[in-house]
């Protein structure tokens, strides 16, 4: 069976026919090794080598001071459209993208209609050529309607443009069902992106179960829903010869299975949210936990789902992501109106406003020195582009002028009013972050500009 | 009463829950009177929100509301713009605009009051939300034992049933603990709520209060049935509703009663003369056997009472009354 490779870009490389020249940065690019004082110069489009003598109508960015990056990759992003527009469009979204220093993020297929077809695939291609500011690639649904019955058409999605296949927002909890998902993806050469839930352990959860929602009378997501689904999933990836990405990891125990799985050879990488990173299940009492918590007890801004977990989970997230167990992060970006959010716990949809937010939360890990700089950036770029076999993730001659500059220590106060996302909802609000991205380009076009 | 609201226990100091009580008093007094109805709230609107069907609960708040001389309002689920999929946000919008003092709320989903009461310039009293908090059911249960043994401190206090979707046990936990008892919660495993315990003692940590009385920690959770009577001043039964059958926690009510129900054998295994509560509607000869129900031990008429009174009181004081005041 042959299926064409990842095809081109929504957005094709080299679109803006320029010179570009990032000057006197702290270059970081992990693909490559390098960390150095650099100039980054970029001509129609792609990175090139060195610096230059010609720069006659070239533009120039003072990065001195800044570090400068391949701009991010996110493999994990709701951009709504179709269906959802309210909540975010493929136009808002990747705005909010190249806000937040991402210059290509993967939409999943949760829309309606679902993206299980080759129509809806172009549909949202066809979106990001007209409105995209960031590099978009499309995830496909791995069953019919994203309803856990029967397969898409996977080697036609994959003909399609799609690089991996997910049924993200739920679980593919019939075992027989993910073989043969698993199995069939093989020929499409695509991982299977599972959102680990069994169904059957989260009946009306709400959040984390644990202290915290014994307190609040919530029903409880134990982190064994996860875990479980995970376990089952390495063993059947081993049966069929898969690839296994596993989404949005956020219980320690998760971590041990993918480990026992890898050291078997089987093929499983997993991502992890700056959410489940930085914030604990404490944040869902509010000021009852912590006398320094902005929000009151009961915010909904805190649902997320898989939910926001303990210190230990929080910890080995971090340790996961430093050891490797944990391959990169990615944002689970899931934008949501008002009215999804403005009503009790129980009936609030699940999910955070993350794009704009991810930089300054992942680099308080560094600033705690908990990771490095460069782990984190690896993190964001080369990593998440290898897992998809994504043309991203590296500034080396030849790449696409994918570029991020931010500042590691500049202090800004989360407004959610002031972003490019239509989704306003996230926890963060009101909290002063450190790290803000200051310029992101793509195809060697500014699309972002602080400086 | 320094507050807005009454929207649980675990935010009240010891000195507030003895005001109320102390309230509580001097309305048994008034319905003691021929004539029941004082001046205080007159000219005040209350608004009964009830999201769930609990006519004994609506019917109290809606007395003691009367016998302060407030207006009340019923909005329940039946027949109303509730049962419309009206959101909380418009029902908010609504109690706002009616120009509502004081609203009771009663709610299926843990936590909705603090959803009215953020927004609501009007003072919010939870009349029950999800599994959450009933904290004027927990403030009459203490009333009750107050007068029945007459001090709060150091007593054991025995709460058996179905813990961990219950509200009444998570707002008595907090009051009887914050009031210096220590509180026994008991069911079988599958209808405890892990963890609860460690909250609480964090919580009364965090309020500067004891955490252990006479030896044993201030909240304990236990599935055996006899530690838990051992030495009880108080033995609470909470309702078993069938339903938990279908979901699979319980095997079956009659398993349930040969296990967990309180007999008279069972209740005397606690202190002698144990307190027997129940914040009804009873199944008889499930989580309490008829005998028991209704024996010389049983304060459960009691706390329907009391359930006026302390209600009577906690609206006094969230509209400005002074504590144990002349009404
Ligand atoms: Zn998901």
């Amino acid at each position: 069976m042959s299926v064409t490779p990842r095809v081109p870009l929504a957005t094709a490389p080299g679109r803006f026919g320029g010179t570009i020249l990032v000057r006197g940065g702290r270059l970081i690019d992990p693909a490559r090794g390098i960390d150095a004082i650099a100039d980054v110069v970029i001509r129609d489009g792609r990175v090139v080598e060195g610096t230059p003598d010609q720069l006659d109508g070239a533009r120039v960015l003072d990065a001195r001071g800044l570090i400068v990056a391949p701009g991010f990759v996110d493999l994990h992003a709701h951009l709504r459209e179709p269906g959802y527009e309210y909540r975010e469009t493929v136009a808002t979204g990747t705005a909010a993208a190249v806000a937040g220093g991402f210059t290509t993020v993967c939409a999943m297929p949760n829309t309606e209609p679902a993206t299980d077809s080759p129509a809806v695939v172009e549909y949202v291609l066809q979106a990001a050529r007209r409105d995209g500011s960031a590099r978009v690639y499309v995830i496909g649904a791995i069953t019919r309607g994203r309803k856990g019955k029967a397969l898409a058409d996977m080697i036609e999605l994959a003909n399609a443009g799609v690089v991996a296949f997910s049924d993200d927002g739920d679980c593919v909890t019939d075992p027989s069902l993910m073989r043969h998902a698993l199995a069939y993806s093989v020929a499409t050469g695509r991982p299977v992106v599972q959102h680990a839930e069994e169904k059957a352990l989260t009946t009306g959860a709400q959040m984390h179960e644990g202290m915290v929602s014994a307190r609040l009378g919530l029903p409880g997501w134990p982190r064994q829903a996860e875990e479980t689904i995970v376990a089952r999933d390495c063993e059947l990836t081993a049966l069929t010869g898969a690839h296994l990405h596993v989404a949005h990891v956020s219980a320690a125990g998760t971590l041990d299975f993918i480990r026992r799985a890898r050291a078997k050879g089987t093929r499983v990488t997993a991502e992890v949210t700056p959410h489940h990173l930085t914030l604990t299940d404490d944040l869902v009492g509010g000021h009852w936990w912590s006398a320094t918590a902005s929000l009151p007890p009961y915010d909904t801004r805190t649902k997320v789902n898989p939910p926001l977990r303990e210190p230990d989970d929080r910890d080995a997230m971090v340790a996961g992501l430093r050891d490797g167990a944990i391959d990169c992060i990615a944002t689970d970006h899931a934008p949501h109106g008002t009215t999804d959010k403005h009503v009790e716990y129980a009936a609030a949809a699940s999910g955070i406003s993350n794009l704009e937010t991810a930089l300054g939360s992942v680099l308080s890990i560094v600033h705690a020195g908990a990771l490095s700089l460069v782990e984190v950036i690896a993190a964001l770029t080369c990593r998440p582009a290898g897992i998809f076999g994504l043309e991203a993730g590296t500034l080396a001659p030849g790449a696409p002028g994918d570029v991020v500059i931010f500042d590691p220590d500049r202090e800004w106060c989360v407004d959610p009013a002031q972003f490019a996302s239509k989704g306003r909802n996230t926890p963060l609000a009101g909290h002063v972050l450190r790290g803000q991205v200051v310029a992101t380009i793509v195809g060697g076009e500014v699309l972002h500009d602080r400086s | 009463m320094r507050r807005k609201d009454v929207l649980d226990l675990d935010d009240f100091a010891p000195d507030e829950i003895r005001e109320v009580l102390e309230t509580t008093v001097a309305m048994k007094e008034v319905l003691a009177r021929p004539i029941k109805r004082v001046p205080p709230l007159r000219g005040k609107t209350i608004v009964n929100c009830f999201y769930e069907a609990s006519t004994r609960t609506r019917v109290s708040f809606e007395l003691a509301a009367k016998n302060l001389s407030a207006d009340v309002v019923n909005i329940s689920s039946t027949g109303s713009s509730v049962e419309k999929g009206e959101t909380l946000v418009d029902t908010t919008r609504t109690l706002q605009a009616l120009g509502a003092d004081m609203v009771v709320m009663r709610h299926g989903a843990s936590g909705a009051p603090y959803v009215v009461a953020r927004e609501l310039s009007a003072c919010v009293i939870n009349g029950g939300d999800g599994w959450h908090a009933h904290p004027t059911q927990a403030l009459l249960d203490l009333f009750t034992v107050q007068s029945r043994l007459g001090r709060l401190e150091g007593r054991r206090i025995a709460i058996v049933g179905d813990v961990l979707h219950s509200r009444v046990a998570r707002s008595a936990a907090w009051g009887f603990a914050t009031m210096g008892a220590s509180v026994v919660l008991c069911a079988p495993p599958t209808l405890l709520p892990a963890g609860f315990d460690r909250a609480v003692l964090t919580g009364l940590r965090a309020k500067g209060l004891p955490t252990v009385v006479a030896g044993t920690p201030s909240v304990e959770l236990t599935h055996h049935l006899d530690a838990a009577l051992h030495d009880a001043d108080v033995v609470m039964a909470l309702r078993v509703q069938r339903e938990r059958m279908d979901s699979g926690l319980l095997p079956s009510l009659r398993e349930y009663a040969r296990a967990y129900g309180l007999t008279r054998d069972r209740v005397a295994k606690a202190r002698f003369g144990a307190v027997v509560m129940h914040p009804g509607p009873m199944n008889e000869g499930v989580e309490i056997a008829p005998d028991v129900a209704y024996g010389g031990q049983s304060a459960v008429e009691e706390q329907v009472a009391n359930g006026v009174a302390v209600r009577m009181a906690v609206m006094y004081l969230l509209a400005g009354g002074r504590g144990g005041a002349a009404v």
